[in-house]
């Protein structure tokens, strides 16, 4: 005892005065006040930061493409499809042929990822046992994992000679390309996300129904299916909206050629591959600059309006 | 004894019939996975190597390595988690702990969901109008850096979000009976309590900021930039930058005659360094749910 009290003089005082300790702690509580206030105000602000973040976004990409909104015809702008930006003579701004190859990308990508999705959070969910769950669930987490420039870069240089070969096509890049790459990149969104609503059901409702002398499948099927189906529309929604958004992958993989698609083998352009391919090279303040932010202002309202309906559908279900 | 009905012998067919369907759509996102990853790396092999790593490409990005390329996707990951990751985790200690069940509340999730789903070209607008232009920053690492952080905000939110809400509340009610403030129950009982799910959203924030391609394109990534091989430092955050996922874009569209093997070593330097920090992920969150008391 002794010679532990000369070796930690500090542990010693502490042991020997018990004031010392009690007002130690009693410092610490007078700047612990205000420091908690503090803390709380910064989470508070961060709490509502992203808020103040999609307003900025908004503002921000509002305010680079305002200047052409006036002298825009909305109508020529959103349904005609001559898209001429750099023309000489006769500059054209229509965007109707990219918002059809967006969607004829999307819908594609979604008859393809939806059923390998949904069913592949049931088989995750309920079907498998907990070994073969955590290993799967790594699998899917890395194929999420993979950027969208190197499922582009697949879309270009692997899968492009494959489409030609087996459809006998001219040319690999074209919806069906960028399609097949939005199904594998929108795939794992949904079976994480299908998974969690299915997880989210209560136990007693799985119980019950096996209770009942209902297989595995039954129970799916009439049970978890309709409980969970809010957080499966949600899943099936956010591939959408990733697949609408994504931009690598089907700037390198759909053939980039302005063009309303007849067949999954004809290449189209998309919104957001414009606006990659084509900033670059705008000047800043230029018309065709200010259109492209049109471009992302109608990007951003179409995913908007995707979300919000997805949230009021959700939720306004949920309560009932 | 039990005997077997027709009925439930139908029963049994139809639950290994759908077991056998599910499992096959399960396991068809394992082939993609596999196939990619041995094709990309089978097809780069020649190349592979350290020194491909710590060269600046040379011949107009025809011959050399990806250094330059790859201490810059290093840079703007660094920067941008320092700038993501505490407003991440304040967000959603805010959303978890703190907000009242109401209308201000669901607009704020409502808000994170609609920044998780703007398109990344969208952000890279943003970004170029607000900080490259608006606030002056200029094209360089910070603005890249700063579009990065924001975009990739909500994915720290949601992880975070839910290993808080993990922690069963009795935790929390425990605490406060011990007369702990929120804070203090906060800081003592529930990020303690949930690191592992924190931890695991910051590195999938990491994996998702460096393999990101359309935000950088127009805020701070340069097509070529050279620096001094193998120094650290070589960039400064006002500076442009080589991007990995940029670099890969630009060699497979504007450069036409790299060899062969060129574009697939640079793919598997970026889909090899994000597989990498997502694994690292996956193995830590699986050791410390290990060590979960409840």
């Amino acid at each position: 005892m002794e010679q532990q009290a000369v070796k930690l003089p500090g542990k010693s005082m502490a042991s020997e005065h018990p004031h010392a300790a009690r007002s130690a702690r009693a410092r610490r509580r007078a700047w612990e006040g205000p420091l908690e206030h503090g803390i709380e105000a910064l989470i508070r602000l961060c709490g509502v930061s992203a808020i103040l973040f999609v307003f900025a976004i908004f503002f921000f990409v509002v305010r680079e493409g305002v200047g052409i909104l006036g002298d825009l015809d909305v109508g020529k702008f959103l349904f005609t499809s001559e898209w001429y930006p750099t023309s000489l003579g006769n500059v054209r701004y229509g965007v109707f042929a990219l918002i059809v190859g967006t969607f004829s990308v999307t819908v594609l990508a979604m008859l393809i990822a939806v059923p390998f999705g949904l069913g592949g959070a049931i088989f995750v969910s309920e079907f498998t046992s907990p070994r073969v769950r955590e290993t799967l669930k790594i699998i899917i987490e890395l194929l999420a994992a993979i950027p969208s420039v190197v499922w582009g870069f697949i879309g270009l240089s692997v899968m492009n000679p494959l489409i030609q070969e087996i459809f006998h096509v001219p040319i690999g890049l074209n919806v069906l390309n960028g399609a097949i790459l939005l199904a594998l990149m929108s795939v794992p969104i949904m079976v994480s996300i299908g998974e969690d609503a299915l997880k989210a059901v209560p136990d007693s409702y799985r119980e019950a129904a096996l209770a009942m002398g209902a297989t595995r499948w039954q129970a799916v099927h009439r049970v978890l299916l309709p409980a969970a189906k809010n957080g499966l529309l949600a899943a099936v929604l956010l591939g959408v909206g990733r697949a609408v958004g994504e931009t690598m992958a089907v700037l390198m993989a759909t053939g980039h050629a302005v063009n309303i698609p007849t067949s999954p083998f004809d290449p189209v352009r998309t919104l957001t591959a414009t606006i990659a391919a084509e900033l670059g090279e705008a000047s800043v303040g230029s018309a065709h600059y200010q259109v492209l932010f049109v471009i992302g202002i109608l990007l951003f309202t179409i995913t908007f309006v995707v979300n919000l309906t997805a949230d009021l559908i959700v939720k306004g279900r949920g309560r009932d | 004894m039990f005997t077997e009905t027709a009925f439930i012998r139908t029963k049994r067919r139809q639950e290994l019939a759908m077991k056998i369907l599910f499992g096959l759509m399960a396991f068809a996102m394992v082939l993609p996975l596999i196939t990619i990853v041995t094709y990309l790396f089978v097809q780069a092999w020649p190349l592979l190597s350290f020194d491909f790593l710590l060269s600046n490409p040379t011949h107009g990005m025809r011959k050399g390595g990806v250094w330059s390329a790859l201490l810059g996707t290093l840079y703007l990951v660094t920067t941008s988690l320092l700038i993501a990751a505490p407003i991440g985790v304040l967000a959603a200690v805010y959303l978890n702990e703190y907000a009242k069940k109401n209308l201000f509340t669901r607009i704020v999730n409502l808000a994170v969901v609609n920044l998780a789903g703007v398109p990344s070209i969208v952000h890279a607008l943003f970004g170029l109008g607000a900080f490259v232009l608006f606030a002056g920053v200029g094209r360089s690492i910070l603005a890249a850096s700063l579009t990065l952080a924001i975009m990739t905000l909500p994915v720290i939110i949601a992880s975070t979000k839910e290993a808080l809400s993990s922690v069963p509340m009795s935790f929390r009610e425990a605490c406060w009976n011990v007369g702990a403030s929120r804070w203090q129950t906060i800081r003592g009982v529930v990020l303690p309590n949930s690191v592992s799910g924190i931890l695991t959203g910051v590195i999938l924030q990491v994996s998702r900021t460096a393999g990101e391609t359309a935000p950088v394109m127009f805020t701070g990534a340069v097509f070529f930039k050279k620096i001094e091989e193998g120094n650290l430092l070589g960039y400064s955050l006002s500076d442009q930058c080589m991007a990995l996922s940029m670099h890969l874009f630009t060699i497979t569209t504007q450069v036409t005659d790299a060899p062969h093997a060129l574009p697939y070593a640079t793919a598997v330097v970026l889909l090899g360094s994000v597989l990498v920090v997502n694994a690292t992920a996956i193995l830590l969150r699986v050791r410390l749910r290990a060590r979960k008391r409840w």
